[in-house]
């Protein structure tokens, strides 16, 4: 029996390895040295691990001693909210205990928890709203920084719905009120260029995961100079900023993927974009009543996320996934939650669409092929679904 | 396709992947009962619709539609066949806890998922027995889901205010009720004064008018 063709379209939520970096890991895998030690065993390891670090820091425009390892995009994003938090003498922040947060509506779930956690130790957070296509609205942003904002954290790309925000612009204000600037770039690095200075940030996070390196490895730039206050404490390890011994296989491992994303990024995400177009296009004349989440154009190349009306987002999920195809949803019922997604919620669309969306992210495996395969099963599922609903009347 | 590992077992696969008695034609299915319940808003929601043997009392058919995800389809899906050719005082007392395990278990936090069919049937047993001048059969249920987000019953809010709750605050941190979509606030309210009452007044008064579920 011919094996059944599966599909993998949840490339947001994670990554397949690049071929490139499945062979750095596997050379990796002998450089045992801790790269803290003196000898040649530590030097060599040491030496493949500041390699990596380069790569990262020059695909961001930034310098090698900027960037920071970490062991995943959600410690740096906690590492960065917590320097707001620490109560310590020695601490740098620690002049901004008394200073106000402000993020956004859309975040993903770690900043939303970290910035829930620092509000009730008694610190100030302001929640930015966005728009319809999940854009933050710059005159409530405007109103929200002011001179008591310690730290501003957005979101470059949003991972549910794609949607870039205008980092350069939002830096600007917090920076006009002397706020610094955090943003979570976990979705953005490897997919749109990123450039620290362009952008006009102090602290970044990045993650090897979503952009075909291994999953336990991310970095965060900080800025030169800025504040800064570490979350693991007990080492000397990333220049005192990160306690424990380096994930040399990982870093390593980062270091490959960014080199490959490097080389590929560019032409890789002409053909995201222009398979999400045909996607798009196609579930518009084959499926009604729907509903695209997320900004048209300003926006990650392979992200395209749809509600449909009448039909439940995990049943839709499941359905596609007995055809082979990977997707992922904001309903309530595939998190375990009560809640449909908070992002498709911040857009302003009902709770009963937020309920049938489905994301499809797209990587740098999919094909053409893929799309029309998808294409050629998802009006059937949503047919289906919709014939059994109760929140669907046929519209025939 | 590889399977293993789902969150559900092979009842619940079956019944989602081949649901059975789904309600086609809406308007040549000849009922004699029809009940919904659950909100769109909260995901999901069902309509069950009955055909009964008058002389057996009998169900003699059960066909459905539901909105929501796999473990509401499969739940509704058994429920339909569960229930073809039972008695409907039998049919009547169904519970989540039967239909659960028809499915050979549910994840924990699908459970809620579940409660809303046979509540649907009972609706539509209600609406049954109305159509045909039973009025005396029509029973509000011992324990009556109140809050069918988080599959609150009155009897857990009669608990929670022995327990002290006060406020419909107290009883949401209590019981986590009308924390989702809050539709059930007038009422917990309306339950809450009636079981304060109860318990701590002098004062007797009716349960308060239960609507047919």
């Amino acid at each position: 029996m011919a094996e059944k063709r599966r599909i993998y379209l949840d490339n947001n939520a994670t990554t397949p390895l690049h071929p490139e970096v499945k062979k750095t890991i596997l050379s990796a895998m002998e450089i045992y040295g801790n790269p803290s030690s003196l000898h040649s065993f530590g030097r060599q390891a040491r030496s493949h691990v500041e390699q990596a670090r380069d790569h990262v820091a020059r695909f961001i425009g930034a310098s090698s001693d900027e960037i920071m390892f970490v062991a995943s995009g959600s410690e740096g994003n906690n590492t960065i909210l917590s320097i707001l938090n620490c109560e310590c003498r020695g601490c740098e922040f620690n002049s901004c205990r008394d200073r106000e947060l402000v993020t956004t509506t859309i975040e993903h779930p770690c900043i939303m928890e970290a910035s829930k956690c620092l509000k009730e130790r008694g610190m100030k957070v302001h929640y930015a709203g966005v728009d319809a296509d999940g854009k933050v609205v710059m005159d409530r942003f405007k109103d929200l920084v002011t001179g008591n904002t310690g730290l501003v954290s957005v979101m470059m790309a949003n991972n549910e719905i794609g949607t870039i925000q205008d980092i350069r612009t939002l830096s600007g204000i917090a920076h006009a009120k002397g706020a610094m600037f955090h943003t979570d770039a976990v979705q953005a690095v490897g997919k749109v260029p990123v450039d620290v200075n362009d952008l006009g940030v102090d602290f970044l996070t990045l993650s090897g995961h979503k952009i075909y390196g291994p999953k336990g490895i991310g970095a965060v730039y900080i800025r030169k100079d800025s504040p800064f206050c570490p979350l693991i404490r007990g080492g000397h390890q990333e220049r005192g900023r990160r306690a424990g011994t380096e994930n040399t296989i990982g870093i390593v491992a980062l270091g490959k993927a960014i080199e490959m994303r490097a080389l590929e990024m560019v032409e890789e995400e002409k053909r995201l974009l222009q398979m999400k177009e045909a996607l798009r296009e196609g579930i518009r004349t084959s499926i009604p009543d729907i509903h695209f989440v997320g900004h048209p154009t300003d926006s990650l190349p392979g992200t395209l996320n749809v509600s449909f009306d009448g039909a439940e987002g995990e049943a839709i999920l499941l359905y596609l996934d007995l055809e082979g195809l990977a997707v992922s949803t904001g309903s309530a019922c595939a998190s375990g939650s009560l809640d449909p997604s908070h992002v498709i919620l911040a857009t302003g669309l009902p709770q009963e669409c937020a309920h049938g969306s489905i994301r499809f992210s797209l990587g740098r495996e999919n094909t053409m092929e893929d799309i029309a395969y998808l294409l050629d099963v998802l009006p059937k599922v949503i047919r289906r679904i919709r014939g059994m609903s109760t929140a669907y009347a046929r519209r025939q | 396709m590889e399977l293993t590992n789902w969150a559900y077992t092979d009842k619940v696969l079956d019944h989602f992947m081949h649901p059975k008695n789904i309600l086609e034609d809406e308007k040549a299915y000849k009922e004699d009962g029809r009940g919904i319940t659950g909100n769109i808003k909260c995901g999901d929601q069902m309509l069950v619709v009955i055909q009964v043997d008058k002389a057996k009392d009998v169900i003699t058919d059960c066909k459905w539609k539901t909105f929501g995800c796999a473990s509401a389809i499969a739940s509704t899906s058994v429920l339909s066949e569960m229930v073809r050719g039972m008695k409907i005082e039998d049919a009547y007392k169904l519970s989540p806890k039967d239909i659960t395990k028809e499915l050979g278990g549910l994840p924990e936090h699908k459970i809620h998922c579940s409660v809303l069919g046979d509540k649907a049937l009972r609706a539509a047993i209600n609406d049954y027995y109305l159509r045909n001048g039973m009025e005396d059969k029509v029973r509000t249920e011992e324990a009556r889901i109140v809050c069918s987000c988080m599959n609150i019953t009155d009897h857990e809010i009669e608990e929670a205010v022995l327990e002290g709750a006060r406020t419909f605050y107290e009883l949401q941190e209590k019981t986590k009720v009308g924390t989702v979509c809050g539709e059930c606030k007038d009422d917990v309210l309306r339950l809450l004064e009636f079981y304060k009452n109860k318990h701590f007044c002098n004062i007797e008064e009716a349960m308060p008018a239960k609507t047919p579920a």
